[in-house]
């Protein structure tokens, strides 16, 4: 990494306290073509890239920003206590039906999930993962949630856009199920059907 | 309690329960509601999703409904709604159908809407699965930390200084007096403004910044209304504990910061 403007721009990220934008950094670097700055990102970023240190340049959020590699987890956290930001499973799949199908109401990813979904969406507002964007214009306006700029960040993604598609965690997913089954010990349980383990295998 | 312990805690302890209900109070995190368990079922029983036999599932379903009835757990309404239409998917298999209904949806499958429900169910959890495996910041990876009071410093040169009720009222008397006379032969707005539409505003605002002020709620529209709403919000707010309320020195601006930092802990 040669040319200075990619260390402006390194300085730039370094100091930033969330991800920044690539039109940010133009704005900033005013006296340089957006080109240019466009060319000299690209090569910080492989630049990072084929270091492979402790940290890496990522695109998140719609932003650039420095983050440590998740190989050093362990060591890291025996200095910076992790936050718990842990979701439960029933957390997770309410964020994944607000991410996938946002705007969504409420009463919507009930009917999806066949469960009140109150407390959860209560605490993913809290984690500030999910957000109101607003009143659906139907009777009873009700809410409508989205996901927010904090989930992209906390999660690593780049945009929407780059969450896997449904259709590809389908696909990751067929091979194992089937493994998965034929393992299960199902002769005896049905042999003998004790009322204590019938719905538990 | 993770999941096979849960399990094993379940098998292990069911006949033994019998004269410990009043001492344990168990919380089963088992299944995440009515389809979660449906699933279970069917993977269990090594069903197709597209032909389940309802009569095995119903079984199973109303059996695991009374297990955790005898373990003194508190059984959900959305678990009996699942059972009533499971219920009632199994009834219309058995009744036939008249010519009128038959005309209607001829090659209908009762149970297909459950199926239909399932599937996508199944792809949701999926999904949460998978974003749940990613690299989480502040789990996994980390970036530089810029500590809270430092970024308020660099906000507000005035620097924080928590303030009490009376000063907040005061400052909302301020503004009161700053807004223009009012003409009186305005036409009466179509819409009011609720405290409720108030606060859900406020906290979307303060999801975009950490610290908002109080004349930036209230600057594009200054009117008496606005003002009252925006502080009995405030107050909701407060009363809530979703928010703390600075000021930056004496008669100077307020400012509101989210109460919840990033430490929450798990729901």
């Amino acid at each position: 990494m040669s040319s200075t403007l990619s260390s402006i721009i390194e300085s730039i990220i370094f100091t930033s306290d969330s991800a920044i934008s690539t039109d940010r950094i133009c704005d900033l670097l005013d006296e340089f073509e957006r080109d240019e700055v466009r060319a000299a990102l690209s090569e910080l970023a492989e630049f990072h890239e084929a270091r492979g240190g402790g940290f890496e340049l990522v695109a998140v959020a719609g932003g650039w920003q420095f983050r440590t590699r998740a190989t050093y987890q362990s060591y890291v956290t025996r200095h910076i206590k992790a936050r718990s930001s842990k979701f439960s499973q029933s957390a997770l799949e309410t964020l994944a039906i607000v991410a996938y199908r946002q705007p969504i109401t409420r009463a919507e990813i009930e009917h999806l999930r066949g469960v009140d979904c109150g407390g959860v969406l209560k605490s993913l507002l809290e984690k500030r993962v999910v957000r109101i964007l607003g009143k659906k214009d139907i009777p009873g306006r009700p809410l409508i949630y989205g996901t927010s700029k904090e989930f992209l960040e906390i999660f690593g993604l780049k945009d929407l856009k780059s969450l896997p598609t449904l259709k590809e965690i389908q696909a990751l997913d067929e091979v194992p199920q089937y493994e998965r089954q034929e393992e299960l010990p199902l002769g005896q349980t049905r042999a003998v059907p004790v009322e204590s383990d019938l719905p538990f295998e | 309690m993770s999941r096979s312990e849960a399990r094993h805690f379940i098998e292990d302890a069911a006949p033994l329960l019998d004269g410990f209900h009043e001492q344990y109070s168990v919380h089963l995190d088992k299944f995440d509601g009515p389809m979660d368990l449906l699933l279970h079922l069917i993977k269990k029983n090594e069903l197709d999703i597209y032909d389940i036999s309802i009569a095995v599932i119903t079984r199973q379903y109303l059996d695991y409904i009374k297990l955790m009835k005898d373990l003194n757990l508190e059984v959900a309404g959305d678990f009996l709604v699942m059972a009533a239409t499971l219920l009632h998917i199994k009834s219309r298999q058995l009744l036939p159908l008249d010519d009128q209904e038959e005309a209607e949806d001829e090659e209908a499958d009762p149970r297909a809407e459950l199926v239909r429900r399932l599937l996508e169910y199944q792809q949701y959890k999926e999904a949460g699965m998978v974003i749940g495996a990613r690299a989480l910041l502040g789990r996994e990876v980390f970036a530089r930390a810029v500590t809270e009071p430092f970024l308020l410093a660099a906000q507000n040169e005035e620097g924080p200084l928590e303030v009490n009720l009376f000063e907040l009222v005061d400052a909302f008397r301020v503004l009161l007096i700053r807004i223009p006379a009012e003409s009186f032969h305005d036409v009466a707005p179509g819409d009011s403004l609720s405290i409720a539409d108030c606060i859900n505003e406020i906290l979307s605002l303060l999801q975009e910044k950490e610290t908002v002020q109080f004349d930036d709620l209230v600057r594009d529209e200054l009117t008496r209304e606005r003002i009252i709403v925006t502080f009995l919000a405030l107050l909701e707010l407060c009363r809530l504990k979703l928010i703390r309320i600075f000021q930056g020195n004496r008669h100077g601006s307020i400012w509101f910061v989210p109460a919840v930092t990033q430490t929450l802990s798990e729901e």
